[in-house]
């Protein structure tokens, strides 16, 4: 066929273009559904706790990730700053993933454990308490917004909706049970027995450090546990990555 | 669509014999130099992809022939990055810190070190000048609270304070006199103005006066008589005008009343010791620093 007639027909311009279009599609797509190596297997990775979830909701809704990225990638001067390189693994709860692309502010990958709690407070109420050249908007109406745990079992079945095709898996039924009694035994620091078993490594404490129970206490619980669930001492780096 | 090639008159340049309603297209290829170009980057590219990790195939992608990785090629830096700096840093772990002190190549090593690693773990709560800011400590004055000698900044930064994670972080309680009941809010106003007086400050002579008993039987333990703290406990000294947690009477009560206790991470998980070493002797030139146990 010569090409005039491919230029002179639209129709069949467009079948041929669609053509095209999807072998490039079927090449670099697809491989990646049998890649079974993404996502490493490590110890110590769970899914986030209601309090933490919570938490990461109040992050998403602030648009946190358009100034801070949770991706340190393997440079030498970023693992040096900042710790280890992120694994896939430590992602694979995130839905959406927070890898973020913009890094205005510092990388929180790893920043779970580096303050105190009274840090936090200080530094989402007015950062310019703690850190005087920070160009970061203040949050303090947090402190003032409470967090009603009652229903937060439904965050957890949506959560579930998001992994394999909504099959879900990543929450078990006791899990969504149990998510208003976890979210207040984590932010008080109080019956913390089912916590702990269901949500290994979680601490619990009154991180808003006032008593009462808000989307400050959410944010710092999830700011704390970022990036310190892998067990590091048991991880052997797959280095053909 | 015709195939007529002829020149065009008024630009003296070939047409390529297709015309469009009338309109003929002129033959004006790529230049030659661009052409080239571009059939060399397709070469190199289809070289690169060989070379290096990119065909995403089943099971994985092509490794690429020369086996470069993204984690090796860190491994690779880190390792050279220690290899270059191995033979001081060796020392700074091996030497004490009254020695590091008294060798010149070493101090400097040491702080430009402990310099590089309070940016990236230090300025967050006592600021890029180390001057601190309430409820966390100016690192340039001398007043200490857990000791201001390099050992003792030394331990401090080893095992933090307050620090639940560490079983032997420096660790005191201050009771809350308020919330707890322990005072009454006039025995605390008295309490506080007798403080004031500690440093010299204005305070209601009478209320200062009750205050004093108050003080020896409730704060002295920790405190001191005088005022003066005590660094086994980080009680801070009361008599220099240095607040941790704000001056003026209201500050001092309100402390009192439910006291703010500062807490510090323990850094041996995070930092070697060499990096902890070189913070310590960082920290100790800093303008504060008091002398070595053992000179």
């Amino acid at each position: 066929m010569k090409h005039e007639a491919l230029e002179k027909n639209a129709t069949l311009l467009l079948i041929f273009s669609l053509l095209v279009v999807t072998i490039g599609g079927l090449v670099q797509i697809v491989p990646l559904f049998f890649i079974q190596n993404t996502i490493e297997k490590v110890d110590g990775m769970r899914p986030y706790s209601p309090l933490e979830l919570a938490g990461r909701n109040v992050y998403v809704r602030e648009g946190c990730y358009v100034c801070h990225s949770q991706m340190i990638r393997p440079f030498r001067d970023e693992v040096e700053r900042y710790g280890h390189y992120s694994l896939a693994a430590e992602s694979q709860f995130d839905h959406p993933f927070q890898w973020g692309s913009k890094r205005t502010g510092p990388d929180l990958a790893r920043v779970g454990g580096k303050y105190s709690d009274e840090w936090h407070r200080q530094h989402l109420v007015n950062p310019r308490d703690v850190v005087p050249e920070s160009i970061m908007p203040g949050y303090p109406f947090l402190a003032e917004k409470p967090l009603d745990p009652k229903g937060f079992g439904a965050n957890l079945v949506a959560m579930n909706l998001t992994v394999n095709n909504g099959k879900g898996g990543m929450y078990s039924q006791e899990d969504i049970d149990n998510a208003e009694a976890d979210m207040v035994a984590q932010a008080t620091g109080q019956n913390t027995e089912g916590l702990l078993k269901r949500y290994p490594k979680a601490v619990a404490r009154d991180f808003g450090g006032d008593g009462k129970l808000d989307e400050m206490d959410a944010l710092i619980a999830y700011l704390q546990v970022l990036g310190t669930l892998v067990d590091f001492s048991t991880f052997k780096a797959d280095m053909s990555r | 669509m015709a195939t007529n090639i002829e020149k065009d008159d008024v630009s003296g340049t070939a047409t390529t014999g297709h015309t469009w309603d009338g309109i003929k297209e002129l033959n004006t290829p790529l230049p030659k130099w661009w052409l080239y170009t571009f059939y060399a980057c397709v070469i190199w590219a289809i070289g690169y992809t060989i070379l290096y990790p990119a065909w995403p195939l089943p099971g994985g992608a092509s490794r690429g022939v020369l086996g470069w990785t993204s984690r090796g090629q860190l491994e690779q830096q880190m390792a050279a990055a220690a290899a270059s700096q191995k033979e001081t840093v060796d020392k700074i772990a091996a030497m004490s810190l009254p020695d590091i002190l008294k060798d010149p190549k070493l101090l400097a090593y040491a702080q430009a070190g402990g310099s590089a690693a309070f940016k990236v773990n230090c300025v967050q709560c006592h600021g890029a000048g180390a001057a601190g800011g309430k409820g966390y400590p100016n690192l340039n004055d001398d007043d200490w609270l857990w000791g201001g000698t390099p050992e003792a900044i030394y331990v401090t930064l080893q095992h933090g304070i307050r620090y639940s994670d560490d079983p032997n972080t420096r660790d005191s309680q201050m009771p809350s006199f308020g919330i707890d009941g322990i005072l009454t809010p006039e025995q605390i106003d008295q309490v506080a103005n007798y403080v004031m007086t500690l440093s010299g400050e204005t305070a209601d002579a009478g209320k200062a006066d009750a205050g004093k008993q108050i003080f020896a039987e409730n704060c002295a333990a920790c405190h001191g008589e005088d005022g003066k703290g005590n660094r086994e406990f980080g009680a801070p000294n009361l008599s220099d005008k240095l607040w941790l947690y704000g001056g003026g009477i209201d500050n001092v009560k309100a402390q009192i009343h439910k006291p703010s206790m500062g807490v510090m991470p323990a850094w041996t998980k995070r930092l070697d010791d060499a990096a902890i070493k070189e913070l310590a002797i960082y920290v100790h030139s800093l303008g504060g620093g008091e002398a070595p146990v053992t000179q």
